[in-house]
């Protein structure tokens, strides 16, 4: 069935057909309508959970991680300050293992205050283990979010789905809702390797001493580098059931050029655009849409990277005193490669700013127009 | 591609208008896009909400700029906001208006048109006489006049979207559908 829908009411539809057993929730500002979707289906019975409502963010990742380790499935969704209250909690669940779904709408973060898309709050977590996985459209975020379930159960890590503030969050678009039984089918029960049992009493989370706790860091960044093999099987099984799907990249426009714009998130969409009119006005360039960026498609872009002499990317974040986050990536994946592109980073769109179609056709003009550029960060709509 | 944008104030129901006329473009099998102009919206203040419609897939992810037509839910607004800001030439202005088209003579060079879609509202009981739920007559109306979109599809989508007062809201558009005038 095809419905008119918010990414919000696509986030909750995921969830409900995910069959989630416990959500919990902070569910006052920087909260989303996720929750406020989720809390009525469970009030009303028409999805069987446990909702909590709990006095922090933080504590609704801690209630998650005790749902967690009891062996049920859990979700929770965040914004903003909200996941940066989170994260103590968020290097836990990954620490311990807990295959757990979070879905965070990408917001600023203050001062000043700004409640507007920008992908910094998401970005600044990205050392606490959890896969992410960022979303172009409705429905694909409906989608991953039932993918995001096998593949955290598979690789027994905690998966941050994420999606722009507004620009998805609150608009509605056509979104096809698999029935339940197709999802049924293809997101089994999830059966953990270890719960809490009082029959079989274990312990979770102890002490290790210097002597192990490399170790159980290695075990996780292995796990990390399964992630594109199982995130890929995932997928292609997805595919072959709903009739789409979305690779931790994908190539737009021409199938080599001399330069590639990368993108995430909405960005993409309008870049599509503006990749179409540049090739047919006889611009040599092709677009890359950038889905997971932990673990970092390093394998995957290098191979679509092919003959590019240049890839200009627009980051809608920055870490200050580097630049744009996907830029940075991309810089330290490439560097090990033989024939290095130049790399032109440009920042824009930072506190919701549209980016235009117009600006996007600048930053790839300026990539046209300089042999390199002429300054780390390049600074998209800047007003001066 | 068809863009349209809303002009209302907070609690008038810009969005929820802009949501809705999606949906009967939707059942008319076109691509749709309805957003609001996303802030901190209070009640009263002028807000606004925008629509697009393609026949292919909808992949621009930016604010309307230049509106094919503009729908304006309260007259007040008209000098307060420019809302003709950006509108295509031969778009149309609907405007929730008692008066005629012409009263409007700032608005000259646009195509205008005015439906009195706050007496509708009140005649069919939909919110009170001082503050009256008027967005779903106003997609009647621009049924009507612009041609885009069927008033059956219209009504059909009202009765999807809106969980209370459906029947009323629907003979409202209805009623506009046949009061407009341009």
């Amino acid at each position: 069935m095809k419905k008119v829908i918010t990414g919000n009411q696509a986030v909750a539809y995921g969830v409900i057909l995910s069959r989630v057993d416990v959500i919990s929730a902070y569910p006052i500002t920087p909260q989303t309508t996720i929750v406020e979707e989720l809390s009525e289906l469970t009030a009303s019975g028409r999805m069987k959970t446990v909702f909590l409502k709990v006095e922090s963010e933080h504590s609704a990742m801690a209630a998650l991680i005790g749902a967690s380790t009891g062996g049920v499935r859990c979700f929770t969704a965040t914004s903003s300050h909200g996941l940066a209250y989170m994260h103590e909690m968020l290097h836990w669940a990954s620490g311990a293992r807990l295959p757990i779904v979070l879905v965070n709408v990408n917001r600023a973060i203050a001062p000043p205050w700004n409640i507007w898309s920008d992908q910094s709050d998401s970005l600044s977590q990205r050392d606490t283990g959890w896969v992410q996985l960022y979303c172009e459209h409705n429905q694909e975020v409906l989608d991953t979010v039932l993918q995001a379930y096998r593949i955290a159960e598979s690789v027994k890590l905690p998966v941050m789905v994420v999606l722009d503030a507004y620009v998805l969050s609150h608009t509605s678009e056509p979104v096809e809702i698999p029935t339940a039984e197709e999802v049924d089918a293809f997101l089994p029960p999830y059966c953990p390797e270890y719960t809490i049992d009082t029959q079989e009493p274990m312990a979770f989370s102890t002490i290790a001493t210097p002597d192990h706790f490399l170790e159980f860091r290695y075990k996780i960044q292995k796990a990390m580098e399964q992630v594109p093999e199982i995130a890929k099987k995932v997928n292609d099984e997805f595919r072959s059931r709903f009739n789409r799907g979305y690779g931790a990249i994908e190539r737009y426009g021409k199938e080599e050029a001399d330069i590639l714009l990368m993108t995430s998130g909405t960005v993409t969409g309008t870049s599509r655009i503006v990749v179409e009119k540049l090739n047919r006005k006889g611009y040599d360039v092709c677009g890359l849409k950038i889905k997971r960026f932990r673990p970092f498609p390093v394998e995957e872009i290098c191979k679509e990277i092919k003959g590019a002499k240049k890839v200009a990317i627009i980051d809608r974040n920055l870490s200050a005193g580097v630049g744009g986050i996907f830029a940075q990536e991309l810089r330290a994946s490439l560097y090990s490669r033989e024939k290095r592109p130049q790399i032109f980073g440009f920042v824009s769109g930072l506190g919701g700013r549209d980016i235009t179609p117009e600006l996007i056709e600048e930053a790839i003009q300026y990539t046209v127009d300089h042999p390199q550029p002429e300054e780390e960060i390049l600074w998209l709509g800047l007003k001066k | 591609m068809i863009e349209i944008r809303f002009h209302g104030r907070g609690g008038q129901g810009a969005v929820v208008a802009s949501k809705v006329l999606a949906v009967a473009f939707f059942h008319e099998t076109l691509y749709v896009q309805s957003f609001p102009a996303f802030g901190v919206e209070r009640r009263g203040a002028p807000v606004m909400a925008f629509l697009r419609v393609d026949r292919q897939p909808i992949h621009l992810r930016v604010n309307i700029y230049e509106p094919d037509h503009i729908v304006v839910l309260d007259p007040t607004l008209i000098g307060a906001v420019d809302v003709t800001a950006g509108l295509k030439q031969n778009g149309w202005i609907l405007i929730n208006s008692h008066q005629l088209p012409e009263a409007f003579s700032d608005l000259k060079g646009f195509r205008r048109a005015t439906v009195d879609a706050t007496s509708i509202a009140v005649r069919n009981g939909l919110g009170s006489r001082t503050s009256p739920i008027i967005n779903t007559a106003i997609l009647g109306a621009f049924s009507k006049v612009t041609g885009l979109v069927g008033i059956d599809s219209i009504a059909l989508a009202i009765r999807e979207e809106l969980s209370g007062k459906k029947d009323e809201n629907a003979k409202a558009a209805r009623e506009a559908f046949q009061e407009v005038r341009f």
